[in-house]
């Protein structure tokens, strides 16, 4: 993937007299570009006269931010207490399963990256389930099939 | 007032994702079709998500009537039906709220907040606007006292008056330790420092708990306000609210509502023009449960990697960038406005003697009503989990209410006559936290859920010391070992000594509570740890490596579904003939189960 240095550039502008914001910076980085590649990181290391070091000990500390590229859609898993109790992690199975896939892990063709999150706030639904941004809930394996693309009619009907 | 019919959608979290923005649309599109002059708003949550999509009608004159679990097909003639026709449909009624004339044929219809068995023992002082107003629009916070106790405080009271107000009333932090807010102000205010700070803890870390994200959603306000009464009281001109990302309408709203307060100069400079100047800003937070603790907290908001340091000094005296700061929970603030405008007396006379107000829980689990429900101090837990949750679902038993998340502890039956207040539960093992509920029934194992907690806590543990970073791993090892059915004799030993040792020992909040969840657990539900250690059994059927699939041969019609699913060919068995699963080649992924249709497998202990 090619890298869009006008836009990073664009972001350190923004941020450039504040000197509490390195942790905004990134957010802002990763929103814009979906992870932080190696070459990013050492361009702003170089424009905020920053170490490497020191962005690496962030982007490593803070569970938002990932240091490789991401699927093209995102699925997250609530693993929070209310949809842990209510059978996430049998879901979480069925994800991972059907994509083959360890959470945290992106799918072979880039399609999907699966993770787990700890609570999006929407306990009463759960367990749930948020892909792209959307949310999901009261999931069944069903619900999942349906969700991921493909599916099992392939067993039913030759029964 | 306008004379307009008024249609209110709940757009909070949950409410948009059991499908809000849909009916929103939906409501819209009726009313354009049938010519209908009405005004469609938003608000936030009111707190019964189970309900949810929530939709409140109210006619000029006429009662609010709360409509719930609508749904897209059915919106646009419910709307129909009451506005064109006068038509209520009991289908989807709850309740009505506020007077006004209705036919008599509705009589019967309950009060929303007096007669509903979930709102019935709630008292809302928090969530006084929640559910009612717009949370994007400031003029509708303004109509319900809105800034007032702002106004009366830079007006007509001194710094040393405010913190003497907030003391007298007994409010307690609540954002999990209950110190007293009116003292963390008085030391605030009397530390030196040519800069102070306001911080908002509003991190909301429980996994399961969502009390702070439906303030910042339903009434941003709220919290605001408070902020800014906290930064007159200490001498404090700057803010920062530091809101987890994983809630991204709530930074939204909040950014929102501080751009309407500065139009309107609640915010800024010399605000209703006196000398007193405060601004806020939002910070968000980047995934790390251990920025909640309130050193890592600001050591985040300073861009630094978010580690506990040991106190004191604490951040009252030295805070933010080395400044006095006060900080203090989303809830607390909330509060404020609420003690200044009713006074301290009146909000001291709720709850018992060392616990004042009211506390916002977070319903979950196994229960009937799940939801946001704000109760007064020293109701007893079984209040909480009968009459407003509703007690446990499909009629299933009560096994334990979980309270306080990774920090707190599991409470068992006998002691549901408990009394909420911070004392008592601290006592029981478990602890007030910042407000998360979670019932459990029977079908919860309670070694399952202590390594549950144990696994969110040592990942999120930040390794800067030893008795957290090593402890909590070697705790899980042997949690992990228990569930896959290898404990040893030793192990219940084992894990009081190394859990005593981490709470005694470790540097911040994490590590010292970390142990909770698996110390209550051992104290009120040893035998389940001894079934699993020495019976190899779980009796919640939760365990799977303590469990095995067996098919029912009376059921099994030998379809073949099972043996052409299983991902590991563990299941033979000729067609229409009655299969078997190979124990030893299973690998319990359920996937037989579930394309079972005559419910012939099942899992055993
Ligand atoms: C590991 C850990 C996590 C915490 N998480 C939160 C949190 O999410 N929200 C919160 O308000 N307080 C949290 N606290 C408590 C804060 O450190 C602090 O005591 C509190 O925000 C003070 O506000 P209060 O006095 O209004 O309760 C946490 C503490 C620890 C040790
Ligand atoms: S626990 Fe899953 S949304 Fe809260």
């Amino acid at each position: 993937m090619k890298v869009d240095f006008e836009k990073v550039n664009g972001i350190i502008e923004k941020y450039r007299d504040d000197r509490e914001a390195i942790i905004a910076l990134l957010q802002d980085i990763s929103a814009e570009i979906r992870y932080l590649p190696e070459e990013v990181i050492r361009h702003v290391s170089d424009e905020i006269e920053v170490p490497v070091s020191r962005l690496y000990s962030l982007a490593t500390f803070y569970t938002s931010f990932r240091l490789e590229p991401r699927g093209e859609h995102e699925v997250q898993i609530c693993m929070g207490t209310a949809c842990h109790v209510r059978g996430a992690p049998r879901m979480l199975e069925n994800v991972t399963q059907k994509l083959n896939i360890k959470p945290g892990e992106t799918t072979g063709d880039g399609k999907f990256t699966v993770e787990t999150v700890n609570c999006v706030g929407a306990c009463a639904l759960g367990p749930l389930l948020v892909l792209d941004g959307k949310y999901y809930g009261k999931l069944t394996q069903r619900k999942i099939e349906k969700l991921l693309g493909g599916s099992d009619d392939e067993v039913e009907q030759s029964c | 007032m306008t004379a307009k019919p008024k249609i209110v959608v709940g757009l909070g979290t949950c409410g948009i994702a059991a499908g809000g923005r849909e009916i929103y649309n939906a409501i819209e599109k009726a009313l354009t079709e049938n010519n209908i002059d009405a005004e469609l708003t938003q608000t936030g949550c009111i707190g019964a998500c189970e309900n949810e999509v929530l939709v409140d009608i109210a006619k000029p004159g006429q009662p609010r009537i709360s409509y719930g679990k609508v749904t897209e097909e059915k919106i646009g003639e419910v709307v129909t039906n009451h506005l064109l026709h006068d038509k209520i449909d009991r289908e989807f009624a709850l309740g009505k709220i506020g007077e006004g004339e209705l036919s008599a044929e509705y009589d019967d219809l309950p009060y929303f907040f007096t007669d509903l068995p979930f709102y019935e023992k709630q008292v809302r002082l928090c969530l006084r606007n929640c559910g009612f107003i717009n949370p994007e629009k400031i003029d509708e916070y303004v109509e319900r006292d809105g800034y007032q106790a702002l106004k009366q405080v830079i007006t007509e009271m001194k710094p040393e008056e405010v913190v003497e107000v907030i003391k007298s009333s007994g409010l307690r932090g609540r954002g999990g330790g209950g110190f007293s807010t009116g003292m963390k102000w008085q030391f605030t205010m009397n530390a030196v420092g040519d800069k102070k700070y306001v911080v908002c803890n509003a991190d909301e870390g429980d996994p399961g708990a969502f009390m702070d994200r439906s303030i910042l959603e339903g009434d941003p306000h709220s919290v605001m306000e408070g902020m800014a009464i906290a930064g007159y009281a200490v001498g404090a001109d700057e803010g920062y609210i530091y809101c987890r990302a994983e809630y991204p309408l709530a930074v939204n709203r909040l950014k929102m509502a501080i751009e309407q307060a500065k139009e309107k100069n609640f915010l800024g400079d010399n605000i209703f023009g006196t000398d007193f100047s405060f601004n806020l800003k939002v910070k968000e937070g980047a995934g790390a449960f251990v920025c909640g603790e309130e050193t890592a907290l600001l050591m985040s908001i300073e861009g630094k990697r978010g580690m506990p340091r040991p106190r004191p000094p604490f951040p009252a005296n030295e805070g933010l960038f080395g400044k006095p700061t006060c900080l203090n929970n989303v809830e607390t603030f909330a509060n404020v406005p609420v003690v200044i405008l009713d006074g301290p007396e009146k909000f001291a006379s709720i709850g018992t003697e060392g616990s004042k107000g009211t506390k916002v829980f977070a319903l979950t689990g196994s229960i009937n009503r799940t939801g946001l429900a704000e109760v007064p101090m020293g109701i007893t837990l079984e209040e909480v989990v009968y009459d407003v949750a509703g007690g446990i679902i499909d009629d299933g038993k009560f096994k334990a209410v979980q309270a306080g998340g990774p920090s707190g502890g599991c409470i068992p039956e006998d002691l549901l006559h408990l009394p909420i207040d911070y004392d008592s539960l601290t006592e029981a093992g478990a602890m007030m936290g910042s407000g998360g509920l979670v019932v459990m029934g029977e079908d919860t194992c309670m070694v399952d859920i202590a390594r549950y907690f144990l696994s969110f806590t040592q990942i999120e543990s930040c390794g800067k010391c030893t008795p957290c970073r090593e402890g909590t791993k070697r705790m899980l090892e042997i949690l992990e070992r228990i569930v896959a059915g290898e404990g040893k004799p030793d192990d219940i030993e084992k894990l009081k000594t190394l859990g005593e040792a981490i709470s005694a020992t470790a540097l911040c909040g994490l590590g010292q509570t970390a142990p909770n969840p698996v110390l209550t657990t051992l104290r009120y539900f040893q035998e389940e740890y001894e079934q699993h250690i020495f019976d190899k059994r779980c009796v919640a059927g939760i365990c799977v490596d303590l469990m095995f699939y067996l098919i029912d041969a009376e059921l099994c019609n030998g379809c073949g579904r099972c043996r052409k699913a299983c991902p590991v060919s563990a299941i033979s068995g000729d067609k229409k003939e009655v299969h078997v699963i190979d124990k030893e080649t299973c690998i319990k992924c359920g996937v037989c189960v579930e394309k079972c249709k005559q419910e012939a497998i099942s899992l055993q202990s």
